[in-house]
């Protein structure tokens, strides 16, 4: 278990929902992640799936130590990250930075791209001396395909995928081993994605970085990820392999998931065995008894609305999938060209 | 730029005759720019296309390629000024509706042509509620009474799919999820039977799961309806699933139209080709994207020549002095590349 950099361990984090402004009642409880488990490896890249509301981005402000858990636990090399202060909380920050979804408003248009991405290091000065500051910005803009001689320019003199660029660079200043990405791609057009996207790459084979990498779009996920969890609802409904998930999911959800994207080849439009679901996500205030995924699910039987499935291995699978039902069914995948 | 004013006659969308060609929906030739501060942004060059009754064009193109500018102006909900129609024609059924008067104008929208947009929260109205912005058009456009057109605004809420609409018709905006206020502005676009329905991203803001669902309800109204669909989109796979022809704009210009089986088996456009390269396959996991290197242009200092040619691999000293006109190569294909046969042809 030594190669584990982050342990995540049954990680529940509840939001109050309240009423009344002088007395405040809570009167539910918003289950944005309910009991999530997994491991992130050194040097691999974990993708994270899902539907809006299924509490992908809170699973990314638990891990940046931005919300306290309400139960459950994050290790970062064996030390749970929850319990930090200080010094070792603040050593902590250096090694788990994030990327944010949309460049246009995670950078502040009153800062230089200078100052933005040299910022991190007025707090952890250890990292570099004052006066060697420019020299590591500008290595750093370097690093992530940007002129160096822009480093005086501010954040809205460049297009979209070049302020991601920013974040990113931003992202690296203080030489993390992990970076958490919140849909680093989804806001660019086609041809920048790309170009962000082998960015991403480059760096994690130059500085072996290993990245949690979140998003919806199930290609982009696919192309960067060594291993993949898919979430509904709060909860992971399967994880594997990049190929496990891909080639062979089990889980009804996943299968839907995955047969709804639509595939850039106008010859499969006929020949595509696509699931649709029906109705929307329902609400984490209240999600249904047993398995979440019941109310929209073909094969849902007595036992879904009773019984929680575990994720675990069931037989005739090779990865862990919380379907009682789980089994293998033939879909189109994503672009198999 | 004037040296830009290349004809088009080739173009599969005119019939070379000049007269109107019977067509539902055409733009031809049209150009439009926006006069700012800081100079003016030429951001549709000479954009010209068609759709007839029952098909679907799709208008595949980046942020900034103006794809919705061109269907803001055939709606005619384009901000003047800053915007300025400085050339060309929108015909609907013949007639140019840029020189229409306003009323003939505003006869055409809802009933001739309709529009949903990518982000219902903003385009429907919060203080009334979902029922009386679609009951709204009947009591306005059709003088039904009150409860007459309450009655057909829950069949419309019927007929896209959204249960309990009895219930749901005096609901407001923020009390439907996502899907269903896209499906809340399908029933309102579609209240008064259009011709054309223009689909600006419609499901760009929506999960996956919820996108087929409503790019379904469309395909199926559609056909129903026997409507022409205009679907301004820049996924490739949501084009693939639907369309029947795509036009590919860039730098406010139409660089190639092609059928939709013809365009993804052999572009005729290095850009066309990128976009397609430019999506993570499976074969190649591991290795780098083939990525469309550097930056779409500024509108307001187009580079001359083909506006694509910084970015292009097959750039030649030709595509940096002459604009490429768009040239019909073989059967309802065009291709505005100099070098569009070798890239046909190839391999």
């Amino acid at each position: 278990m030594t190669d584990n950099i982050i342990e995540v361990r049954d990680l529940v984090k509840h939001y109050p929902v309240t009423r009344g402004i002088v007395f405040k009642k809570t009167i539910g409880q918003v289950k944005a992640v309910d009991g999530v488990s997994f491991d992130l490896k050194a040097g691999e890249t974990l993708g994270v799936v899902g539907e809006s509301g299924c509490g992908k981005s809170t699973l990314s402000r638990v891990l940046m130590n931005l919300e306290k858990p309400t139960a459950g636990t994050v290790h970062y090399k064996g030390q749970d990250i929850a319990k930090l202060s200080g010094g070792a909380l603040r050593r902590l920050r250096r090694q788990i930075q994030l990327v944010m979804q949309d460049p246009y408003t995670s950078l502040n248009p009153r800062m230089t791209v200078g100052d933005l991405i040299g910022e991190p290091f007025e707090i952890h000065s250890e990292v570099a001396p004052r006066g060697s500051r420019r020299d590591k910005v500008k290595e750093l803009l370097d690093l992530v395909g940007l002129n160096p001689e822009h480093i005086n320019r501010y954040p809205h003199q460049f297009s979209g995928g070049q302020r991601q660029r920013i974040g990113i660079a931003r992202a690296l200043a203080l030489r993390p081993e992990v970076i958490v990405c919140d849909e680093p791609v989804s806001a660019l057009d086609v041809s920048i994605q790309a170009q962000v996207m082998n960015l991403l790459e480059k760096l994690q084979n130059e500085l072996g970085l290993s990245y949690v990498f979140i998003a919806h779009d199930l290609s982009v996920v696919r192309h960067l990820s060594d291993r993949v969890a898919v979430m509904y609802l709060g909860k992971i409904v399967e994880i594997g392999t990049e190929d496990e998930i891909y080639e062979r999911p089990t889980h009804p959800y996943t299968q839907a998931l995955l047969s709804a994207v639509p595939v850039p080849d106008p010859t499969l439009r006929e020949n595509k065995a696509i699931i649709r679901l029906t109705g929307d996500v329902p609400s984490p205030i209240s999600p249904p008894s047993g398995c979440r995924f019941r109310t929209r699910c073909w094969k849902a039987q007595d036992l879904c609305a009773e019984q929680p499935p575990l994720l675990e291995i069931r037989p005739g699978s090779d990865h862990p999938s919380a379907c009682h039902f789980a089994e293998k069914r033939e879909i189109v995948a994503t672009h198999d060209a | 730029m004037s040296d830009i004013l290349v004809s088009e006659q080739s173009a599969p969308g005119a019939d070379g005759s000049g007269r109107p060609s019977g067509r539902l929906l055409e733009v031809d030739d049209l150009r439009v720019e926006f006069r700012t501060r800081d100079g003016v942004a030429k951001v549709i060059n000479g954009v010209t296309y068609h759709v007839d009754a029952g098909e679907t064009l799709a208008v595949l193109g980046e942020s900034g390629s103006g794809k919705s500018v061109t269907a803001q102006t055939i709606m005619g909900i384009l901000d003047m000024p800053p915007g300025f129609v400085t050339g060309g024609q929108v015909r609907f059924h013949g007639k140019d509706m840029l020189t229409m008067s306003a009323e003939e104008r505003r006869r055409i929208r809802g009933e001739g042509i309709a529009m949903i947009f990518q982000d219902s929260l903003s385009a429907l109205n919060p203080v009334f509620t979902v029922g009386f912005q679609i009951a709204e058009q009947f009591r306005v456009r059709r003088g039904m009474s009150r409860s007459d057109a309450k009655k057909r605004a829950i069949e419309m809420l019927d007929q896209v799919k959204i249960p309990n609409a009895k219930g749901r018709f005096s609901n407001y905006p923020h009390q439907f999820s996502g899907g269903m206020r896209q499906r809340a502005m399908i029933a309102m676009s579609l209240a008064l039977d259009p011709e054309v329905l223009i689909a600006d991203e419609p499901t760009t803001a929506l999960d996956v799961t919820v996108q087929a669902q409503i790019m379904d309800l469309l395909g199926e109204l559609q056909r129903e309806r026997r409507m022409g669909m205009i679907l301004i989109t820049h996924d490739l796979g949501v084009v693939a699933d639907v369309a029947d022809r795509i036009a590919v704009m860039y730098a406010g210009r139409i660089v190639e139209e092609a059928d939709v089986y013809d365009l993804y088996a052999k572009p005729a456009h290095p850009y066309t080709l990128g976009l397609l390269n430019s999506i993570p396959r499976l074969d190649e996991k591991g290795q780098q994207l083939r990525t469309i290197k550097g930056l779409p242009p500024n509108l307001m200092n187009i580079p001359p020549g083909c506006p694509f040619n910084p970015r292009c691999p097959m750039a030649q000293p030709v595509c940096r002095e002459t604009v490429p006109p768009l040239l019909q190569i073989g059967t309802g294909r065009a291709s505005a590349c100099h070098f569009a046969e070798e890239l046909v042809n190839r391999d």
